[in-house]
């Protein structure tokens, strides 16, 4: 009897404390979003600032009056980075509100597992800056929407800045990639691969456990074989347990490159100066600062409404990277809204050709406040990634600053794998690729 | 009143000897066995089916084999997603590596895979019991996290990883609707259940439990301890080497080895103890509580409008299933069967008291 009190107790105490905001239900006439995220997990560190930003941009759409009139219905679903659960939260969300607009799986695992279903369901996967690289050909993805970068053109950028700081040569150099094992981390291993044999370096492959927060092994493996520089491909709780290991083996920081997903604040602000040196490649140039910051700032958070607790996650590159994948988003919905009707609540399938027919042009980037953060993208029937761009930001300490150029993959690299590697899940799957004209 | 057995002779030890011997539990049995087979696939919705039906028949059928080992035989095992795994990856390599090779095949080659696997790593079960044996199950867990991330031929060199089931197919006749993985599940289960109930009944069965309540005592009647522990392996990794694979194949489609994590072990133990150790009936009750439980806690504050972040939600799964294995283990350690079999004994005399 007494445990059965104390249990209902402590459920009663975890409600009153854990009041966060929660998603308001789908109503009818609104365009329905579904928002998978993981507020839990090893990935949470990066999870909870991304659905910040996710739901933060819509809840600025709709304080703008929506998308011509229609407003966006959101709903979160937990899926604390499970295959399992994130196959559960997309069951239960695609047919809500009149079909779910398209998913953002936040996952590579689950991207592998919804990427089936997708087709036969006809909801649309965004995947931006992750899932399945090969997505990029959209005529074997129909569903499918890796836009504005995958690992591939990440790794591709992050070497051609190496190469820039070896004055164009890595003959003889050794390249460490350390990786989160699993689908997430094996990623870029296919690019790294081809770029090694191009350019003469050899690339060490280091993988890590999940969830990662054991890497003396690894460093120490680091410190032996001596690489010149260091790929990492953490995120979450991974990535301050790197570089408190590559700290205490003292390997420059300034060497270590990391995808995106392990570049943010959460993941070097309590390292602070230890990290010092520690460079990101951004995905465009998400670590800029712009309107749609104010914006989101004075219309949402000013008026009590932000998802994040307070209003300094605004800003932080997890948060702004949320930001793009909600905008990019409605913006499929407003492109879908010109040929299909507008002030109408779109179909997964219009959605989709919105998602395919995207055409952000400085000035409309510049309307909606990323016209720093986001170069101008188009997406067609072949290319479902749009245009990739990618910039290196280096944390100094206190701050992330920029400190390169823009990149763009080079495509006789990421082409041709691309195409082989989509004739392989056309083949293994059976599936036609449509012909685009 | 529901229960009257008047008149209810056995005439035959076969007769006497069945699994329901009440002819009331008979026809239960048979509305249930109509409604699940005829009813549910006419009328349920797809959501149902792909978030509640199939995961709670995959989970009941792992619960099955693990209640085998941990509540007849009373070996701790904490490696039930490794064996999980071994079946799935088993299977799958038949499938993508054997042209044409029939799906229940492959669920069966899984099965037979993970029964070797489950042999070999029973086999400290032998020397160890209780606690070391379950560090020994969890070497096992450790392993197959290990061979299913770096051994290329398990996942048929696929560079991510991820690795995923091409179209099911038995005879012709394609399995892609959920209605139609409910039923092969459901199929399945029933079979694999009846061979579960019928082991546990017979003498080996008897072995078994002999193991479990006093191993030195049953091996000096006669009980060889080898045969007994290891057949409980055998026939365990077998039943949770095919719910692997249906959780692979069926539910999930594509998968990655963090499928199988220890999460997944913890889970089957977890479900085993609220379910009822040592009871077929309680691994469905489990299963059936694990699957519900992180569903109602999305859906009730929805209803009741209280908001509940998902984050919030969550956590209240871990922590009601952390308070209620305490309660159980303490208040009713034989879970929710014994609570559900006391009912059913009082509704035989019901309304008499004797």
């Amino acid at each position: 009897m007494m445990f059965k009190k104390a249990a209902l107790a402590a459920a009663t105490a975890a409600l009153g404390f854990g009041a966060l905001v929660a998603a308001p239900a789908a109503m009818a006439q609104d365009q329905f979003v579904p928002l998978l995220v993981y507020r839990t997990g090893q990935f949470a560190p990066l999870g909870i600032p991304w659905a910040d930003g996710k739901q933060d941009y819509l809840k600025l759409v709709n304080a703008k009056g929506g998308v011509n009139g229609v407003k966006i219905a959101y709903e979160e679903c937990e899926t604390a980075y499970d295959t399992a659960k994130g196959v559960e939260c997309y069951e239960r969300l695609k047919n809500k509100g009149g079909g779910a607009s398209g998913f953002d799986p936040q996952s590579t695992g689950i991207t592998f597992a919804v990427s089936d279903k997708a087709p036969g369901d006809k909801r649309a996967i965004v995947t931006m800056g992750y899932g399945l690289s090969q997505s990029a050909n959209g005529s074997v993805f129909e569903w499918n929407f890796p836009l504005l970068g995958n690992y591939w053109t990440a790794a591709d950028s992050i070497i051609q800045d190496i190469l820039k700081k070896e004055k164009g040569s890595l003959k003889g150099k050794k390249i460490a990639l350390v990786y989160h094992d699993s689908p997430y981390g094996k990623e870029p291993i296919p690019l790294l691969q081809k770029r090694a044999a191009k350019e003469g370096f050899e690339l060490l492959l280091l993988p890590v456990t999940a969830p990662g927060v054991e890497q003396k092994s690894t460093w120490l493996q680091v410190r032996q074989q001596r690489p010149d520089y260091v790929l990492l491909w953490s995120a979450g709780v991974m990535t301050p347990t790197a570089i408190r290991e590559a700290q205490a083996t003292n390997f420059a920081r300034d060497k270590i490159y990391a995808i995106w997903w392990a570049g943010s604040d959460h993941d070097v602000k309590d390292i602070g100066a230890g990290a010092k040196g520690y460079n990101t490649v951004t995905i465009h140039n998400t670590a800029e600062h712009d309107k749609v910051h104010d914006e989101v700032k004075s219309a949402v958070y000013d008026k009590g409404q932000g998802t994040a607790s307070n209003a300094t996650s605004v800003g932080a590159m997890a948060h702004t990277r949320g930001m793009v994948i909600s905008m990019l988003q409605v913006e499929a919905i407003r492109t879908a809204q010109e040929k299909y009707g507008k002030g109408k609540v779109m179909s997964p399938e219009q959605v989709r050709w919105g998602l395919e027919n995207l055409n952000l042009t400085q000035e409309k980037l510049n309307a909606l406040g990323f016209g720093k953060i986001l170069r101008p993208i188009q997406t067609s029937c072949t290319n479902h990634l749009g245009t990739d761009w990618s910039r290196i930001a280096q944390w100094d300490g206190a701050k992330w600053t920029v400190v390169s150029d823009w990149y763009q993959a080079d495509k006789s690299m990421v082409d041709p794998l691309v195409k082989e590697y989509a004739d392989k899940y056309a083949k293994e799957k059976n599936v036609t690729a449509r012909s685009c004209n | 009143m529901f229960y009257r057995e008047n008149g209810q002779f056995k005439t035959s030890y076969a007769a006497d000897q069945q699994i329901f011997p009440i002819a009331q539990d008979r026809i239960a049995i048979l509305v249930i066995l109509l409604l699940a087979f005829v009813a549910v696939p006419l009328g349920v919705s797809d959501y149902t089916f792909q978030a509640v039906l199939i995961p709670f028949l995959i989970m009941a059928l792992a619960a099955m084999g693990l209640n085998i080992l941990v509540g007849y035989c009373g070996q701790i095992s904490l490696g039930t997603g490794a064996f999980m795994a071994v079946g799935a990856y088993a299977a799958y390599n038949l499938q993508v590596r054997i042209e044409g090779m029939p799906l229940l095949l492959s669920l069966l080659g899984g099965g037979l895979c993970a029964m070797l696997f489950g042999v070999v790593f029973g086999l400290p079960s032998l020397r160890i019991r209780g606690l070391y044996l379950a560090v020994a199950t969890l070497a096992a867990q450790f392993f197959m996290d290990w061979l299913a991330s770096r051994a290329p031929w398990v996942t048929n060199n696929s560079s991510s990883g991820s690795v995923s089931a091409g179209q099911l197919s038995i005879a012709g006749w394609v399995i892609d609707t959920p209605a139609e993985k409910y039923l092969l599940c459901l199929g399945l289960l029933c079979v694999l259940g009846l061979l579960a109930k019928n082991l546990v009944r017979s003498a080996t069965g008897r072995n078994w439990m002999a193991m479990r309540d006093m191993d030195v005592a049953a091996s000096v009647i006669g009980i060889r301890p080898v045969y007994a522990k290891l057949s409980a392996f055998a026939v365990s990794s077998f039943i949770v080497g095919i719910a692997g694979a249906l959780w692979g194949f069926v539910h999930l489609g594509a998968w990655e080895p963090a499928a199988f994590s220890l999460d997944r072990s913890f889970q089957l133990l977890f479900m085993i103890i609220i379910g009822g150790l040592g009871s077929i009936m309680g691994s469905l009750f489990g299963a059936a509580f694990f699957v519900l439980l992180p569903l109602v806690l999305t859906h009730v504050p929805h209803w009741l409008g209280l908001s509940l972040s998902t984050a919030t939600a969550t956590y209240l799964e871990h922590m009601i299933f952390g308070a209620l294995i305490v309660f159980f283990l303490i208040v009713e350690p034989h879970g929710l069967a014994r609570l559900w079999s006391t009912a059913k004994q009082k509704l035989r005399l019901w309304p008499f008291p004797h």
